[in-house]
């Protein structure tokens, strides 16, 4: 197995997914089918190797400190659905 | 068996840039809420980072007046955590390869100098500000986006005094390379404490527990004598210390367990894939290490040398740079230092602290101040007067020789007047004379307060104590 | 003469002689959307209104406005101002974002007419629109097969003659695969060539986006007007963009290029074997020299890309909690539960699966052990085609292992349906730009794609291969006809 139940309810707790038991026992097959497939990457010794996290051979990109507009606090706030006051409005923070 | 306290600090530092860190929205203070902001700093779908190379720039004068390495390559991470006023449910910021690390600050601790060191100070982003109600919160997003510089100690600080004196020195520095406002009160610098208690020299930590929601520095040193305190009782009870974030009161001056279960976050970094990597060529970094003024270490060991002046006030001197620079200002006008010096630490601090002023927002030119010193020392008026004159000129800003005439301040030395005077006195008050002459030395001075008071405090105080005697001694 | 089933560049030639107006084209768009969308369910949003207005408010005939007058079609993941933008996601449902994509931009004032948005995969995860909330796009040549995807509405709009030419996204094959699949032209730049912002983050450092054509040459003409540097993009080049459409009919002599034999394994479709070796002898015969290459690490880049991909999407996804904008769950008892709830409803299967798969890989524990490990076989993919590309121009492959399949028939295997990027995905991992051309068609009809990759930044050589072989062949004027 290269990934169970647990693994998977503790994952998708990490990413705030809300998931059904059937959801839970269905995605661990498919998960754990596709990580198999995977492993065939364990094949090749990568001792040796820089990553690469970026394609392009580019660096020190920058912008000036220079203010440029902000967006019209109506186009900020026209998409959410609960507002007060041009401030976003969410229920309690409430720890487990 | 004696035990101590290990101490870490954790400084977030809000730069003074004009723009946020990777967006060019404005980072003035107090704007209405979400007017401020823009798809990349409120996190919108398909927006990207552009970084702000004055923000680079800032950190880097940082991380080299706190003599740190500053990495070859930099490169940015994602910490990836959710909470409400984190947009895009990850904070852009540095993990493995940060802006600097292994630098050290020194900071005066016994009587000596220590140097606290640094792990690491690294760039990240702010996250917007929540505000609670009963039922609900809050979000304004002007502030998510702002740089913030974070700057991690070892835990390598041996006291709550320590911990107080570290945060003074910090601060000195930053203000002398002015990146930051540095204003606990108002959150451009937080900080949090990692406090754990073990045997005196032993090399193991015991267990650590956080403090957060210290809003001055003070109260840094009250929430780490208070955990000092509180993981002493539990040891000497022979309990354990539960590791835990708690939370400093400021109404009661104790720390609170935050009393909820306290998430080990698994931040999954990874390297960013939105911003392509930094490297420092030589010529950035000079060019930043030529913008770096004169720090306070070298700066106090120089006015030491120099000027001849102690530690203590060379110290106090140079803990305000604008303070360091008046003074010099002022040597250059009027060779005394210590003359100076005595003034500036005195009256004119005891003034600024009263008004809540600075140096700068008090409008003493510095020629009117080595002025006044110049009449002191031509004998025009007495360093009593000119306590007085002194306030005069900063009220009105005018030059103390006109100010001097203006007012009449000009010291009583004609011996004439004086004599006049001392005779009415002596006059008026027989028995003070009597209580002088049958013994009692202290007597004089009130006999030199009547005079005083007569010529309004402008008798040439010699010149009366000489008449005075001679007169009493007939 | 319908207009929609011409080409942009000889649209541009009618209305440069007058002969034809905006309104004209957009007219013939409306009619052949309204007769055959049903049965194709390309377009997820389409106002014939707003869309006749706009093509009222251009102003007069600009010739040096490239695009003039020409009606384009937008996938859904790319931003357009106040128009609905939603990733075939219900989790964006309604979501109205307040700027343009530069890609959009760049259309816009070339004087292109913004006409709607094209159905997906729902945040372009999938390799057939299967996954989209709307409901799969269906291929105009076979109404019971996919499209391929991502991008399978963009492919079929510009297949069936409902839209003159469309934008994709690709991050491992979604704008060539579905090109091939559908008998059209799709082309993905290499990275950092056309700028990222307003495309809604797949993987940051795979996703481009790019044009989906009838024929090369409006690949090229689209592909120049997207293309250049952005200032709102620190992964976007500050190259020059050349001026593709004029360099495209150049011959091919003495042009190397490279066939690597790991692309013709078992499990390819014969049919599409043939039409590919076909395809390379015919380029032989224009002169290009053709030669047995090795890409010896070929076999793991889909394993690499399910753990690259899912793992940068896992983190661009985290956002969608509908506080800013889309639906928001009612039921929830603190925020933290709102996120829980929202993104419980809000995402397809699909989307469920990615996250939690790139989650577990970047996770404290198994870091290094998957995610780490992928950056680093990256980098052999990478310098595969880096030695390949000392030596060759380009390289020439199969752009799918089979034709178009049957609707639901990969869906409850997802490794089966991860496999049909196969050939794609090497060239996003790497970041050269690769483009699929119609090379032929199965006895039943169905289309199939050659794909030609090409060096960083040498569109110019992929485009010139894929425009004379077009030339020659003449394979692009098929036209379906399960929808007539």
């Amino acid at each position: 197995m290269r990934i169970t139940k647990d693994t998977v309810k503790y994952v998708a707790d990490l990413a705030r997914i809300e998931l059904a038991e059937k959801e839970i026992d269905h995605f661990t097959g498919q998960l754990d089918r596709i990580l198999e497939y995977v492993h065939k990457l364990k094949k090749l010794d990568t001792s040796n190797l820089e990553p690469t996290s970026h394609v392009l051979d580019m660096k020190n990109v920058y912008r000036e400190d220079e203010v440029k507009a902000s967006l019209p606090v109506s186009d900020v706030v026209k998409n959410t659905a609960s507002k007060q006051d041009n401030l976003f409005k969410v229920k309690k923070i409430i720890e487990a | 068996m004696t035990y101590e306290p290990v101490i870490g600090l954790e400084v977030h530092l809000q730069l003074k840039t004009k723009t946020k860190v990777f967006c060019g929205c404005s980072t003035d203070f107090g704007a209405p809420p979400n007017t401020q902001t823009c798809p990349v700093c409120l996190g919108f779908p398909g927006s990207l980072p552009v970084l702000n190379r004055q923000a680079l720039r800032l950190s880097a004068k940082v991380a080299i007046a706190l003599n740190c390495r500053i990495t070859k390559k930099v490169r940015f991470d994602r910490k990836n955590y959710f909470y409400p006023d984190l947009p895009k449910a990850y904070q852009i910021s540095q993990f493995n390869q940060p802006l600097s690390q292994h630098g050290y600050l020194p900071v005066p601790a016994g009587g000596k100098e220590k140097r606290v060191k640094i792990r690491r100070v690294h760039l990240e982003e702010d996250t917007g500000k929540l505000f609670h109600q009963e039922d609900f919160s809050l979000i304004d997003f002007n502030r998510s986006g702002t740089p913030l510089l974070e700057i991690v100690t070892e835990p390598d600080i041996g006291s709550p005094e320590e911990a107080y004196s570290y945060l003074t020195a910090l601060k000195s520095i930053l203000e002398y390379i002015d990146v930051s406002d540095c204003n606990m009160e108002e959150g451009s610098l937080r900080c949090d404490a990692n406090i754990s208690i073990r045997r005196a020299g032993s090399k193991e930590l015991g267990v650590k527990v956080e403090v957060k929601n210290m809003n001055s520095f003070k109260a840094v040193k009250i929430a780490l004598e208070y955990e000092r305190k509180r993981h002493m009782a539990l040891i000497e009870d022979g309990q354990d210390v539960v590791q835990e974030t708690r939370l400093y009161d400021s109404v009661k001056n104790i720390t609170k367990s935050m009393r909820s279960k306290e998430e080990t976050h698994d931040y999954r970094y990874f390297p960013e894939p939105d911003l392509s990597p930094f490297d420092f060529e030589a010529s950035f970094l000079e060019g930043i290490k030529t913008e770096i003024p004169e720090l306070p270490g070298p700066k106090k060991e120089r006015f030491v040398a120099d000027y001849d002046l102690s530690e203590y006030d060379s110290a106090c001197l140079v803990s305000d740079k604008n303070m360091a620079d008046y003074f010099e200002k002022a040597v250059s006008l009027y060779k005394k230092p210590k003359e100076i010096a005595n003034w500036l630490m005195g009256d004119i601090s005891a003034y600024i602290k009263e008004g809540d002023l600075t140096i700068k927002g008090l409008g003493l030119k510095v020629e009117h101040l080595t002025g006044m010193l110049k009449i002191i020392d031509r004998g025009v008026i007495s360093g009593k007067i000119a306590k007085t004159l002194l306030v005069e000129m900063i009220q009105t800003g005018k030059d103390p020789d006109l100010l001097v005439r203006q007012k009449g301040l000009e010291q009583i030395s004609d011996e004439g007047e004086l004599v006049k005077r001392i005779e009415e006195v002596l006059a008026e008050n027989a028995k003070i004379v009597n209580d002088f002459k049958s013994g009692k030395e202290n007597a004089i001075m009130a006999l030199v307060g009547k005079v005083m008071a007569k010529t309004k405090g402008k008798a040439h105080p010699k010149k009366l104590n000489e008449i005075l005697r001679k007169k009493l001694a007939t | 003469m319908e207009l929609n089933t011409l080409t942009a560049h000889e649209l541009i030639k009618l209305l440069a002689k007058g002969d034809i107006s905006p309104i004209d084209i957009c007219n013939n768009i409306i009619e052949a959307i309204e007769k055959k969308d049903k049965g194709l369910n390309a377009i997820v949003r389409f106002d014939k209104k707003k869309a006749l207005q706009r093509c009222r408010s251009l102003k007069e005939q600009d010739e040096s406005k490239a695009l003039w007058g020409i009606p384009i079609f937008i996938k859904d993941n790319i931003c357009v101002r106040d128009e609905a933008t939603t990733c075939s996601s219900r989790i964006l449902e309604g979501f109205r974002p307040p700027y343009n994509a530069t890609a959009v931009n760049r259309l816009v004032k070339e004087g292109a007419v913004l006409m709607g948005k094209t159905n997906m995969d729902e945040f372009a995860f999938g390799s057939s629109t299967e996954t989209s909330c709307y409901g799969t796009s269906r291929n105009p040549w076979d109404l019971d097969r996919i499209p391929g995807g991502s991008s399978g509405g963009s492919a079929v709009c510009v297949a069936a003659d409902e839209a003159v030419f469309a934008l994709g996204s690709d991050t491992g094959g979604s704008i060539r695969q579905p090109a091939s699949l559908c008998g059209v032209v799709g082309l993905k730049p290499t990275y950092g060539r056309v700028s990222r912002y307003g495309l809604i983050a797949f993987a940051s450092s795979l996703d481009q986006i790019g044009p989906i054509t009838k024929d090369v040459e409006d690949a090229a003409l689209l592909l120049g007007v997207i293309s250049g540097h952005d200032d709102m993009d620190s992964t976007s080049l500050d190259m020059p963009v050349p001026d593709y459409k004029t360099v495209i009919a150049q011959d091919l002599k003495g042009l190397k290029i490279g066939i690597p034999k790991e692309y013709f394994i078992e499990g390819i479709d014969p049919e599409v074997k043939k039409a590919v070796l076909d395809a390379i002898h015919r380029i032989e015969g224009m002169g290009a020299i053709c030669e047995d290459v090795s890409l010896p690490h070929t076999e793991f880049a889909v394993g690499v890309y399910y753990l690259l991909a899912t793992a940068e999407a896992s983190s661009n996804l985290a956002r969608f909690d509908g506080i800013q904008y889309g639906p928001r769950s009612s039921q929830a008892k603190g925020v933290i539960d709102t996120y829980r709830k929202t993104r419980k409803s809000g995402f397809g299967d699909e989307a469920k699966r990615r996250i939690i798969l790139g989650t577990f890989a970047l996770s404290s524990g198994y870091y290094d052990a998957y995610y780490s490990m992928a950056l680093k076989v990256r980098t052999l993919i990478k310098k595969d085609f880096e030695a390949c590309f000392r030596k060759y121009d380009a390289i020439i492959t199969p752009t799918s292992p089979t034709p178009a399949f049957r609707i639901g028939e990969r869906t409850e295997d997802p490794l089966t349906m991860y496999l049909s990027d196969i050939f794609t995905i090497s060239a996003n991992l790497a970041g050269i730009p690769g483009i699929s051309v119609p090379c032929g068609f199965t006895k039943s009809n169905l289309p199939i794609g050659l794909q030609i990759l090409g060096r960083p930044f040498e569109e110019v050589t992929i485009l010139k291969i894929a425009y004379n072989y077009e030339q020659d062949t003449q394979w692009h004027r098929k036209k379906p006809d399960a929808i007539s």
